[in-house]
């Protein structure tokens, strides 16, 4: 591997992101999946980095769910990105931040469309005004959520409490950065490094103190694909995909895993569990599994967030050994208590996986 | 007696050197200018040419031997700024603070290789185990792929093809044309060099369109035993021991497949050189189709340009092989002299 190599390529992949005043659109599914994220995005803007963020509760889904299952038409589609850009509009804001990377694909997806057709745009504001009364402006710039983090990578660094280094040996932590697809393998140029080798995460990592992982099946999927996983009948496919990505990054012995789209973070989390019950396989030498964190939980550990209020009980795979390894401070039995320290009830004890 | 004029070559490669070779005697001035510190052009990092395996280097010697005692003059280290045109002639400047009048010049400037690190999913440049075709070439001259495969007795080496060719992702739909046959001879290369190895090419369709190019590929599976697998490699990556792991797919077979190679060749194909894109006045506008210079008439008149006395030959038109260039560029020459002796007439 030659890092010059990589640093090239993603010099000719930087995108410009805004700087400050953003309006933010949360994901549909980040919530349920990592309850604390979005949260700790927007705590760590306001209060770490003083920037002004501004979210509208009128906001809904983007629907590319429904799109890429062909259940929205395009036309739909464009008109309620229409809707969330008027949202926008109205509030004053011209720096649109999806939360979600299905949500980014989607935006840039209308956005290029609009560009190479105008008479689609216009048609849109034509659906918009027929079914809302509103009017937009086109976002100045759009920025998915990690690359607002990782253009602040350094000043991140610059308050952070914790590296990620093992504390004890004082070695890198070993990284694996895993991009949805829809950031940037559709438009490599919107995404910071590009398709093929994206530098959002790992840019993160290494200001960080982190080393990446460049394992042979780094671009492949990690099994979320829509229509993998939505119909039943394909989940042995999501879950083999999983297993592929699993089996190549084991021998580097990664430390965690991260990722930038609410998918892959969830899918490689949980199908943890499920390939310990059907095979009794796990992918780290003390049976717990590799812990996996979205990009904003990595953020807030490096600054000192309690890994409970990010809601990182919520994982399949335990994060108290990542926890340990930085050594990050934290109470065990307040695990499981809720932000107001009521109980929040302990799940099951998987069979082969240890909790 | 033609009054004497001065014919600049930009250009000292094969075309360059056939043509000056081909108008040393024709009693005009001939000046090569070249911008490398020696002439002979790509011809000098190659190894062997195909289809018969010539050494290149003998090529090269004998076009060089082929100028010398002439009183053919050749500027090293020269690149050229601005080509102007005033009156009946054309002011060349250079770098270096020249300024030529010519009355004729021929662009012999050849090509660029397809920079293979623009093809991302491949990795050339950030993993060490991929190289180009003519990454490969130097390494024949300098130790035969020993720095490469560090004493490796049985490798698996694969070779891709169309890299940077017929590739509308990387803006370049055409055909390079010497590559097919070039990933050909450079198997069989290494198959006589390493004859343990395991060799597989990956194409779209071999265009083996030259005299005995056919016997060749068939001598390469007949009597090397090199693997033929039809189909685009969709991505390299590199395993935790330096290997390079492939995945391509078998459109023969219809399945996809993975491998795992100890070096991987690009054959990258041709490009037009950027670099004399706008060395021209703004009043001499070149025709150009792919980046490349189009003549007045391919089938015709292959070796003029739209503008009188600006004459082209070699791989600055179109890809060529060397045998293909050393015709072109004695056509050049011949007609270079006749346009002389018209406008003289």
């Amino acid at each position: 591997m030659k890092a010059e190599g990589k640093k090239k390529v993603w010099s000719d992949y930087q995108k410009n992101i805004a700087d400050n005043h953003y309006f933010y659109v949360r994901s549909c599914i980040r919530q349920t999946f990592f309850p604390g994220s979005e949260t700790t995005f927007l705590k760590i803007l306001r209060n770490n980095l003083s920037k002004d963020i501004f979210e509208d509760a009128r906001h809904t889904t983007c629907t590319g769910i429904g799109y890429h299952t062909d259940i929205v038409p395009f036309e739909t589609l464009m008109t309620i990105i229409a809707r969330q850009f008027a949202l926008m509009t109205e509030a004053g804001y011209s720096h649109f931040v999806p939360s979600c990377v299905t949500s980014f694909g989607i935006y840039t997806e209308v956005l290029d469309t609009w560009k190479h057709f105008p008479e689609t745009e216009e048609k849109t504001r034509e659906y918009l005004w027929k079914a809302t009364k509103r009017e937009f402006k086109v976002p100045d710039n759009l920025a998915h959520t990690s690359d607002i983090i990782y253009k602040f990578r350094e000043n991140i660094s610059a308050i952070s409490k914790y590296r990620l280094v093992n504390r004890k040996t004082g070695e890198p932590l070993n990284v694996v950065e895993h991009i949805g697809c829809h950031y940037s393998k559709m438009f490599p140029s919107s995404g910071v490094g590009g398709a093929e080798f994206p530098a959002v995460l790992t840019g993160m990592v290494e200001s960080w103190g982190g080393n990446v992982i460049d394992y042979p099946e780094r671009r492949h999927c990690c099994g979320f694909g829509f229509r993998q996983y939505l119909v039943k009948a394909n989940r042995g496919y999501s879950l083999s995909n999983s297993k592929k990505k699993f089996e190549s990054m084991q021998p580097y012995k990664p430390d965690f895993i991260v990722a930038n789209c609410p998918g892959c973070a969830m899918f490689l989390d949980r199908w943890q569990y499920t390939i310990a019950e059907m095979e009794g396989t796990t992918y780290d030498q003390f049976g717990m599994g590799i812990p996996v964190l979205t990009y904003e939980e990595m953020a807030g550990l490096v600054l000192g967030y309690s890994p409970w209020e990010m809601g990182m009980q919520m994982h399949q795979v335990s994060v108290e050994p990542l926890l340990d390894k930085i050594g990050v401070e934290y109470q065990k039995n307040e695990k499981y208590k809720g932000l107001h320290g009521q109980d929040i009830g302990k799940p099951q004890k998987p069979q082969f996986l240890i909790v | 007696m033609t009054e004497q004029k001065h014919i600049v070559i930009i250009g000292g490669g094969p075309a360059g050197l056939q043509a000056a070779s081909g108008l040393k005697d024709s009693g005009h001035q001939i000046t090569i200018i070249e911008k490398e510190s020696t002439i002979g052009g790509k011809l000098n990092s190659w190894h062997k040419l195909f289809p018969e395996f010539q050494t290149a280097n003998d090529i090269s010697v004998y076009l060089i031997n082929s100028i010398n005692n002439s009183n053919t003059e050749v500027l090293k280290q020269t690149i050229v700024t601005k080509i102007t045109r005033e009156n009946n002639h054309f002011k060349i400047s250079t770098a270096q603070n020249h300024s030529l009048k010519a009355d004729a010049i021929l662009l012999a400037t050849g090509f660029e290789l397809f920079r293979a690190e623009k093809k991302e999913e491949y990795g050339y440049g950030i993993y060490k185990n991929i190289i180009t075709s003519a990454d490969l070439e130097s390494s024949f001259r300098q130790n035969g792929l020993k720095d490469l495969l560090l004493g490796k007795t049985h490798p698996r080496i694969g070779f891709i093809h169309c890299v940077g060719s017929r590739d509308k992702k990387c803006g370049n739909t055409y055909c390079s044309k010497v590559c097919c046959v070039t990933g050909v001879k450079q198997a069989i290369e290494i198959k006589q060099l390493i004859p343990h190895s395991q060799v597989f090419n990956f194409y779209m369709d071999l265009r083996m369109y030259g005299q005995n190019f056919e016997e060749l590929y068939i001598e390469a599976q007949q009597d090397y035993s090199i693997n033929f697998i039809r189909g685009r490699v969709s991505e390299i990556a590199e395993n935790i021991d330096g290997t390079l792991q492939i995945k391509a797919e078998d459109t023969l077979s219809g399945r996809p497949l993975k491998m795992n190679f100890d070096l991987v060749i690009l054959l990258a194909g041709m490009e037009n050189r950027q670099d004399y894109d706008n060395i021209m006045d703004n009043n001499i506008k070149l025709s150009r189709s792919n980046g490349f210079i189009v003549p007045i008439n391919r089938h015709v008149r292959p070796n003029e340009t739209t503008i009188p006395g600006i004459f082209i030959a070699g791989t600055c038109r179109e890809p060529l092989s060397i045998q293909e260039t050393i015709a072109d560029a004695k056509s050049a020459a011949s007609t270079i002299t006749e346009w002389i002796n018209k406008q003289s007439n």
